[in-house]
């Protein structure tokens, strides 16, 4: 599991040169008008050409997504460590939990605006939605799951339930943690840009469908390049935690 | 223990082995609304500082005895008594060594032998100067920084020992400590086991599937029969330590045993 993911930090933007070449070559053999398919140059050129107008929607999306992900992911693994350590809560919380993977969240979205209003809370709160879901269920699975001759050795020092969740179960499930990390990194541009596509008056959502419908092409996809640098750098952040918690993963295997 | 600990000097290691009478024991397991009998009317004595191997067919309930000693389990009859005392629920004084070394992966080798003490909050400086001199003892002083999976199969053993050893056990209780090693490294590491028991005069209960291993490290041999295990025989082994494997009475030994599990 681990060499790919290290792989894939190197590789990504080899990659990405590679199929913005194709892209390049692609259009300059094909010609298509540039409100359809605009060039990467031109993308790049209408991104510094308007960073002014870009770089405030650019602003509202990342604190979007930050908060949804600070929400989501405090929220999923409180709900996990919740019904990991009590019986009480996991009879009614777990059947809900599994039940609501099935609700198609983005449909929430127009709800979320409703409620809400235009500013920043939807997006934040349908990012979190879509982020505490998927952390929740791997955290709980992560805390359920340990090992019982981990357990049994604790158990035999006579460590009370608290020590335990401490000193074994907590860090048995960081593995865990971090594969809902890396999901809910992943999770967060959709839910704040899904958020403004409901109804926005800011955001690179919003700068996307107004670029839409005045036939700026270009400057929609220079939204789209931003938005994806952010979540690269949102997904390499969360490699980055992962190491810093999983230290030794990293060492070799004799 | 921490409070004594830290006026008076270290405790001797050697501690005061525990005796052990099981009484009758029986047990079994529900399985898929089936009743599973997993031990059947089990009972000997484990003398203070003796060491015991139990031999007996794969999956006649072997471990499940040893977890029922441990505390881990209770057995559906029968009764279980440390030092006269029924056994109620794990304690340290009855360390197990399981066969997977279940090292925690995510703590370094010298994190996981302290992790006895520190799930029992006694931690201090002394407790860390006792899980450095069992690191020493086994031979890992030089690995305390190092991760599980940096070890190898025998290095492992060692560190899952000094683990179970920092706690000063009165009953060591090895379910196939060395099943998972190479040969040459499971000879050494019987040799170093019978050395740690004679130095520190634990109770040893040990489960192993070698007839040769039982009879170069125990006191006494309990032979058990296909599930549910009933006991079948008890044998003296009665050669001085260091043994050879080569000993005539030794070799006399395990075609008996060999012939009572149906090998021979
Ligand atoms: N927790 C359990 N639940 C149900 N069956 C079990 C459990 N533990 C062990 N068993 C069953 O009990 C029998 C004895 O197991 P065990 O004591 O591990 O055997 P041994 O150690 O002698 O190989 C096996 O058939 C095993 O499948
Ligand atoms: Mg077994």
């Amino acid at each position: 599991m681990r060499e790919p993911e290290r792989g894939a930090l190197i590789w990504a933007p080899v990659t990405i040169l590679v199929l913005l070449l194709a892209w390049q070559l692609l259009v300059m053999l094909l010609r298509p008008p540039a409100y359809l398919l605009p060039d990467p140059l031109s993308v790049f050129e209408t991104l510094i050409a308007r960073i002014s107008l870009i770089a405030p929607h650019a602003w509202v999306t990342l604190v979007e997504m930050l908060l949804g992900l600070a929400v989501g992911v405090s929220g999923g693994v409180l709900t996990a460590l919740a019904l990991a350590s009590s019986a009480l809560l996991r009879r009614p919380l777990l059947p809900l939990l599994i039940a609501s993977q099935a609700v198609p969240l983005f449909a929430l979205a127009p709800l979320m605006m409703l409620w809400f209003g235009y500013g920043m809370t939807p997006k934040v709160l349908m990012a979190a939605l879509i982020i505490y879901f998927p952390v929740a269920s791997t955290c709980y699975d992560g805390l359920r799951q340990t090992e019982r001759g981990w357990l049994d050795l604790a158990l035999i020092m006579r460590a009370s339930p608290l020590r335990i969740m401490l000193l074994v179960r907590l860090p048995a499930a960081l593995p865990s943690f971090c594969s809902g990390l890396r999901l809910a990194a992943i999770c967060a541009p959709i839910g704040a840009v899904i958020g403004e596509w409901a109804g926005a008056s800011a955001g690179l959502g919003y700068l996307m469908i107004q670029a839409n419908a005045q036939m700026q092409t270009a400057l929609m996809f220079a939204a789209l390049l931003v938005l994806i640098v952010f979540a690269l750098l949102l997904y390499a952040a969360t490699e980055l935690v992962a190491r810093w918690l999983l230290p030794w993963r990293a060492v070799s295997h004799r | 223990m921490a409070s004594q600990a830290s006026a008076a000097p270290p405790e001797p290691l050697r501690s005061r082995g525990l005796h052990l009478d099981i009484r009758a024991v029986s047990h079994a397991f529900e399985l898929d609304g089936q009743t599973l009998a997993v031990l059947d009317d089990v009972s000997f004595e484990l003398e203070p500082g003796e060491s015991l191997a139990l031999l007996g067919p794969s999956g006649c309930g072997k471990s499940t005895l040893l977890r029922l000693v441990a505390g881990l389990e209770t057995p559906r009859s029968g009764d279980i008594l440390a030092d006269d005392a029924a056994v109620t629920a794990p304690d340290p004084s009855r360390v197990v060594v399981f066969q997977d070394p279940t090292l925690y992966p995510w703590r370094t080798v010298s994190d996981n032998v302290a992790l006895g003490l520190q799930a029992q909050g006694v931690l201090d400086h002394n407790g860390r100067l006792r899980v450095v001199q069992e690191l020493e003892r086994v031979g890992l002083a030089g690995f305390a920084k190092a991760y599980p999976r940096q070890l190898s199969g025998g290095m492992a053993s060692r560190a899952a020992l000094a683990r179970a050893l920092v706690n000063r056990p009165r009953l060591l209780i090895l379910d196939e400590p060395l099943g998972k090693l190479d040969s040459l490294t499971r000879i050494r590491m019987q040799g170093e086991l019978v050395s740690l028991w004679q130095e520190r005069r634990y109770s040893a209960l040990m489960v192993t599937h070698d007839v040769e291993e039982a009879l170069l490290m125990a006191d006494r041999v309990l032979v058990f029969s296909p599930r549910p295990a009933r006991l079948l025989e008890s044998i003296e082994v009665g050669i001085a330590h260091p043994r050879r494997r080569d000993d005539p009475r030794l070799i006399t030994l395990r075609r008996a045993i060999l012939e009572l599990l149906g090998a021979a």
